[in-house]
């Protein structure tokens, strides 16, 4: 759980997190974003599905990998917010449709 | 700037844009050398001075005025003239100083005649029974978030473990007016008799009078319990609450948020993967490079500064920037003005003089580097337990790189980053070996993920695509 600072005045950038449209700051990473918005967890596990949440935010613990505008496992907390972003989370395992 | 429009060779590549790489950066370009500096996160500073042109954070006080001396470091870069390539990820390099640079979705190779590795340093793993779960992060993380976005943790929050940064973080919070529940402080007491023949070169430093301030800011605020032994973290789903002994006694707190922090230790893959020598250092309880005066390593032409070539903090890193810097002048330019290496060294010995103390003081205690428990999870990645790794060492497992064949520990994502340390300790504690003979995870580039395309799309040479194209 987090707030933001009540001097803290940024540009608002809407992104949008798996379908819901979610309001960050200008100069926020991807993962700081989620979780200022509580969207925790950011991940199931591909080995047990368990829930997972950004750890490090400083580009070692790749627990906060996301897809973002297409591109699979992008470190959240490398990758400022943009306007119109399209972050989508990972659920556990990849099925393969045969 | 965008990498097709990057020239193809620079004087010197400095992988890092923190305290030691800014500071070599305006030694080398302010000498005349093409001097490009990359990092991989938004803005320069790295972590010590993250955000520091762009945070959010305009009351002073909070984030205090050790950070904002980055100001100058990064403003002395800037003039010099260096190429500051900003969210570039430094994939590659090897023993010919050819680089691999990823920014934006595309890649390419550039070579150096001289690499200054400026990595820094990351936070020492903390293998704790439920540190997996959401709600638990490192102090340094949540740190970064308030420099980089003015967030604090709210709710129940408790900070746990050792080290300055402990403090630091903890000052920083209470001044910003979020309540900490309590900091479980887990510097055993004997340490402090261990740590007093230190004492004299410490208390000659500035970090003393600072450091002792620090804790009485924070005291005078937060309820601190002394002599934590042991931390288990709970949930379901999520965190819930913090489990803590200390002398003898147990209590559980409700808690929504729990940092952990005992110390940092060099970030060494990118130097590992390059073929650098490294040995481990007892008392820092991590690999850190072999390096001459100058900071070069092993490999000719590549120099390591700052924390990663050992932990000696910020202002020793940009010392050793500098010197990195120095070298390179003489070794690239030796007709052109550089500063004065001695008086660069002098500073150096009287900001290591202070990590005697620091070190010994801040060692964080055996059980919460290797788990007693057999039940913690050790690879965050694969979910490998602590019990896993010390049965394939019963087994006859040598080292860390047979046990990801035996178990695919430090085989996920992290590559071994926040498993590679408490590995090696398992395995040496479990085999009774020391962790040098041990030793640690082999790395190979790419030391950070590059999709295929990125890779396919590269721009190669004419005579790379004839050699295999018909």
């Amino acid at each position: 759980m987090f707030r933001r600072l009540p001097e803290i005045v940024q540009r608002v950038v809407t992104i949008t997190v798996d379908g819901q449209r979610v309001a960050a700051q200008e100069g926020d990473s991807v993962a700081a974003a989620l979780l200022a918005a509580g969207l925790t967890p950011t991940r199931l596990t591909p080995v047990s599905g368990a829930p997972r949440a950004p750890y490090c935010m400083m580009g070692v613990c790749f627990e906060c990998i996301v897809t973002i505008d297409g591109v699979a496992n992008r470190q959240g907390c490398l990758v400022p917010v943009r306007e119109a972003m399209q972050v989508t989370t990972i659920a556990g395992r990849r099925e393969l449709a045969i | 700037m965008r990498l097709d429009s990057l020239r193809d060779t620079f004087d010197v590549a400095i992988v890092g844009a923190g305290s030691a790489g800014l500071a070599a950066a305006a030694v080398t370009a302010g000498a005349g050398l093409a001097t490009l500096v990359v990092d991989e996160n938004a803005g320069p500073g790295g972590q010590i001075y993250r955000a520091v042109t762009t945070s959010p954070v305009k009351r002073r006080d909070i984030l205090g005025e050790d950070y904002w001396a980055g100001e100058r470091l990064v403003a002395d870069a800037v003039r010099s003239g260096a190429a500051m390539l900003d969210a570039t990820t430094v994939w590659s390099l090897d023993r010919d100083l050819a680089i691999g640079l990823s920014r934006d979705g595309s890649a390419r190779m550039i070579t150096a005649r001289r690499v200054i590795i400026a990595t820094g340093a990351q936070e020492r793993p903390f293998p704790i029974p439920g540190w997996t779960l959401p709600g638990v992060m490192t102090a340094g993380g949540v740190q970064t978030m308030l420099k980089a976005s003015g967030l604090v943790p709210a709710g129940e929050t408790v900070i746990a473990g050792t080290g300055p940064l402990l403090w630091l973080l903890a000052s920083q919070l209470v001044r910003a007016g979020v309540a900490i529940a309590a900091i479980l402080d887990t510097t055993p007491r004997a340490a402090y008799l261990k740590a007093a023949p230190h004492a004299a070169g410490f208390v000659l430093s500035p970090l003393f009078a600072k450091g002792l301030a620090l804790r009485r800011e924070v005291a005078a605020k937060v309820r601190v319990i002394a002599g934590v032994t042991e931390i288990r973290a709970a949930g379901f789903g999520k965190l819930a609450s913090v489990t803590y002994a200390a002398g003898g006694r147990q209590e559980t707190l409700p808690v929504d948020n729990l940092l952990l922090h005992q110390g940092v230790v060099p970030n060494v893959n990118l130097a590992m993967a390059a073929g650098c020598q490294h040995r481990w250092d007892a008392r820092q309880l991590c690999f850190v490079p072999v390096l001459d005066a100058d900071g070069l390593s092993s490999v000719p032409g590549i120099a390591i500064a700052g924390d990663g070539a050992g932990i000696a903090g910020a202002w020793a890193a940009e010392e050793r920037g500098r010197l990195a810097g120095v070298a390179a002048v003489r070794a690239l330019a030796p007709q052109a003005s550089a500063p004065d290496g001695q008086a660069i060294r002098q500073r150096l010995a009287r900001h290591e003089a202070a990590r005697g103390f620091l070190e010994t003081l801040f060692q964080p205690p055996r059980q919460f580097r290797v788990p007693p428990s057999d039940d913690t999870i050790v690879c965050r990645c694969e979910e490998v337990t602590a019990g896993t790794v010390r049965e394939a060492a019963r087994l006859g497992c040598e080292g860390p790189n047979q046990l990801k064949a035996f178990t695919r520990c430090g085989m996920g994502p992290c590559q071994g980053r926040l498993c590679g340390l408490t590995v090696t300790e398992i395995i040496a504690e479990t085999r009774g070996l020391s962790p040098e003979v041990v030793g640690s995870y082999r790395l190979r580039p790419p030391v950070k993920p590059i999709s295929l395309g990125e890779l396919a799309r590269m721009p190669a040479s004419a005579a790379a695509v004839k050699a295999v194209v018909r």
